[in-house]
């Protein structure tokens, strides 16, 4: 991980520095799975590997791949850099060792959970429990940064109705005559749904939930993109589906809080859902990992397709998108 | 139900709007929509104050789950006193929005502009509120990423370098707290503020909690823009639409002060930081430098939005100088500064807004003789300019009364004079507006302008009405500022 980050550091080719930072995750995804977190090294994977590297590259569509050269190395930048790394390895020195188990992190909270999430909450992948429940409304703020992400993406590059007639021309532009891509995004893109939805509705047994399901979801679909052109994809899922998904999305993950407090409940506390505890806290995960779903694959093609369409060839001055009035 | 689930609805009514917003659509609907939502939020605020005023600290368990094992969002004095400021802000700056908005904002991005607004809203009031130091981050992700797409819509080019620049800053200002956050959890365990006070004494001593400190320190530093990590904010003051700039100079600042309080004095309550390891004196002295380069700096500048954001610095110099003394006065100093300086910065750049309406340029240019063509934006700029220097009857002397008050108390006698001599310099930066306004003529070519619509000039007169009340009866104000300082060094709870 190092050699790929100093790469990365050196290399003036931006292209090449995605593809790394695409290796670099995946690398970090392999890290995490041999410390024993399989949920975080699946998010890696899913988001750092996939689709951050894609949402890059439509940038770099947009921008040069080349990186204006710049002589010489900034040298506070570098010394900051220097002194936060020794601040941070100051900080091993009173370290518990690692797999201590008399560790604070293993002493404190996290023993409670280990003890009694299985008949407080009552579903086995323990992390999904602390994710979903014991720090449910986390995981809420989690989902509306993302939907921040997406509608602040909206605000800042969204496109208007006057250049949605390019889009065509855009899928005319793309890979459509590739037989060879074409025929094997058609079989891989089923799979993936599939999986998606397996992730989706599985979290509460093994790994996944809803930010991982979400994300393989959207990869699909910009998969799809990539081959077919954007404007055919728009026709499978309209832009406005995914901008109201990604409103959706949270709205039905604070719904199950609201309905929690009408049910005489604090907010989010799923065991007020239903006559047993633990299974209002299943009807409650589920419903709110549903929405953690919708929310993020909305706004990964809600933040793809407006990178998509600010592909140079379709630029226009704002100034000419003015008098539409998109309401 | 409602009463019993207040402390959530303070947050959650403004976070589940914007998706609202989003789902709206209409630029009308949203504003009337975000504007009923907002003046809720401030209700609900003065509720939980008058509460904790009444009956202690509120502690309210989220999904039913006990801290430290759930996240407590819990309301004490000091956090129901930043609700109250964040939310009268807020609530405030949305009736100034309406003209404002419409004038500055495509008209299709308006309901996406109120959505980040409430975003913003409901991320800051969710830092002032939490008891949970992992929760804290994620609203305060919420309310930067908002706030870096709100600079980023002003009709400036510049906005867009402005708010990158801000969002790479903020990111190691936020990382860096993270960071913090991460390696206390390594040394105690837990998460939650309260819990932290208790276990952090026993292992203090450790190089991982001195790091964790550090990166607490420097990374909230970022955030509320303390001298020498300042360079952010000027530019994204100058560049924002004029409703985000009053919005943020007076809250978002304000919300990161409060998490360096809540860090030094309740997170590290037990330990001693401010003497022991110096934090006290390093923040002085960068509260010093603050008061006198930033105002020097405002002097001189020709942009009147980038010379009130410069004053901004400066004024978040007296309140680090304030909490910095570690003494309950000069805690009391900052914490109420905290308010009266909102009240008077936004009057300030509402008059700001005002002006770009009319008269289309901040330029110190702009301003010749609008005196007699704009009289109550140019009013109202007087009264909150002479709260800003600290004059007698307004917020702004209250302020620097108690700072004076703390240095004297710890036998400081130079930092006194500082206070004053920093004061005399606002005198400078004021005076060159006013003298512009009233005592140049317009130029010959200057089009007929009109005064601002009046929803603008309510929403700025409450603030300058406030910033002379306060001054004239500052009893509740101070009450509250003295009990926090009271709680947060005295009862420790």
């Amino acid at each position: 991980m190092a050699v790929t980050a100093l790469t990365m550091a050196h290399l003036r080719n931006l292209f090449g520095v995605v593809m790394l930072s695409g290796v670099f995750s995946l690398q970090a995804a392999a890290l995490y799975v041999a410390l024993d977190a399989v949920d975080v090294a699946f998010t890696e994977a899913a988001v750092g590997a996939g689709i951050s590297t894609l949402l890059m590259l439509s940038a770099l569509a947009i921008t040069s791949s080349m990186e204006k050269s710049r002589k010489g190395v900034s040298k506070g930048p570098l010394a900051l850099a220097v002194l936060t790394g020794v601040l941070l390895i100051y900080a091993t020195f009173d370290m518990p060792v690692y797999g201590d188990p008399n560790a604070p992190i293993h002493q404190h909270v996290a023993l409670h959970y280990i003890k009694n999430s299985g008949q407080e909450i009552g579903i086995p992948n323990i992390v999904t429990s602390v994710l979903a429940s014991y720090r449910g409304y986390d995981t809420l703020g989690e989902v509306t940064v993302i939907f921040t992400a997406a509608a602040g993406v909206l605000a800042v590059i969204g496109r208007n109705r006057r250049s949605r007639g390019k889009d065509k021309k855009n899928g005319e532009k793309s890979m459509k005559f590739k037989s060879v891509l074409r025929v094997t995004s058609k079989l891989l893109i089923p799979p993936i749904l599939l999986f998606a939805l397996y992730v989706q509705f599985h979290g509460d047994y093994g790994p996944g939930g809803g930010f991982q399901a979400g994300v393989i979801f959207a990869s699909a679909m910009i998969l799809y993109a990539l081959i077919f052109g954007v404007g055919n994809a728009r026709q499978a899922i309209p832009a406005w589906v995914t901008r109201s998904g990604i409103a959706l999305g949270v709205l039905l993950y604070a719904g199950v809080g609201i309905a929690s407090m009408l049910m005489g409940g604090s907010f989010l506390n799923y065991s007020v859902l239903a006559s047993e505890p633990t299974l209002g806290q299943l009807i409650g995960i589920n419903l709110i990992e549903l929405g953690v779903g919708v929310t993020v694959a909305s706004a990964m093609v809600t933040i793809y397709y407006n990178f998509a369409a600010k592909a140079p060839e379709e630029w226009t001055p704002e100034e000419e998108e003015e008098s539409e009035g998109d309401l | 139900m409602i009463a019993a689930n207040l402390p959530i609805l303070q947050v959650i009514a403004p976070l589940l709007s914007a998706p609202l917003c989003v789902l709206l659509r209409r630029p009308g609907a949203a504003w009337a929509f975000a504007l009923a939502v907002t003046w809720a939020s401030f209700a609900i605020a003065l509720t939980l104050l008058s509460q904790v005023l009444e009956s202690g600290p509120i502690s309210y368990e989220i999904g039913g789950w006990a801290a430290p094992f759930g996240i407590e969002y819990r309301v004490d004095m000091i956090s129901a006193f930043v609700l109250v400021i964040v939310s009268a802000i807020g609530s405030a700056i949305m009736l100034f929005a309406r003209h404002s908005v419409a004038s500055e904002i495509r008209r299709e991005r308006i309901y996406l502009f109120y959505a980040m607004y409430l975003l913003c809203l409901s991320g800051l009031l969710g830092i002032a509120i939490t008891g949970d130091t992992f929760n804290l981050f994620v609203f305060l992700e919420i309310s930067s990423l908002s706030s870096y797409v709100l600079i980023s819509l002003g009709q400036d080019k510049r906005a867009l370098t402005a708010a990158f620049r801000y969002l790479v800053m903020g990111a190691i200002g936020a990382t860096f707290y993270i960071i913090g956050v991460g390696l206390m959890y390594m040394m105690t365990g837990t998460l939650n503020i309260a819990d932290l006070a208790v276990r952090l004494p026993a292992v203090a001593s450790t190089t991982t909690i001195l790091a964790a400190l550090a990166f607490l320190t420097v990374g909230i530093s970022l955030k509320l823009a303390l001298f020498p990590l300042h360079a952010w904010l000027p530019g994204a003051y100058a560049y924002a639409p004029s409703m985000v700039t009053a919005f943020m100079a007076a809250t978002a600042t304000k919300v990161a002060v409060y998490i360096l309080i809540r860090i030094l004095f309740t997170i590290f309550g037990g330990v001693d930081v401010m003497a022991g390891m110096h934090v006290g004196v390093i923040l002085t002295g960068l509260a010093v430098i603050a008061m006198f380069a930033a105002s020097t700096t405002a002097i001189f500048q020709p942009n009147l939005k980038r010379m009130l954001a410069y004053s901004s610095v400066a004024q978040i110099g007296y309140i680090i100088l304030g909490i910095s003394f570690a003494s309950e006065t000069g805690l009391a100093g900052g914490i109420i500064h905290l308010f009266n300086h909102a009240v008077t910065k936004s009057a300030l750049f509402m008059v700001m807004g005002c002006v770009v309406l009319r008269v289309g340029s901040v330029n110190i240019r702009a301003f010749d003789g609008l005196g007699a063509r704009m009289p109550l934006t140019m009013a109202a700029f007087v009264i909150a300019g002479l709260s800003l220097i600290g004059i007698p009857l307004t917020v702004g002397f209250i302020s620097k009364w108690y700072l004076i008050l703390a240095a004297l108390e710890k036998g400081w006698w130079p930092i006194a004079v500082v206070v004053v001599l920093s004061s005399l310099l606002a005198v400078i930066y004021v005076w060159r507006v006013v003298e512009a306004a009233y005592f140049r003529p317009a130029a010959a070519d200057a089009p007929e302008i009109s005064e601002a619509p009046a929803s603008m000039l309510i929403a700025l007169w409450l603030m300058t009405g406030a910033s002379v009340y306060f001054g004239v009866d500052a009893t509740r104000t101070l009450d509250v500022a003295l009990g926090a300082a009271k709680l947060l060094l005295v009862d420790r709870i």
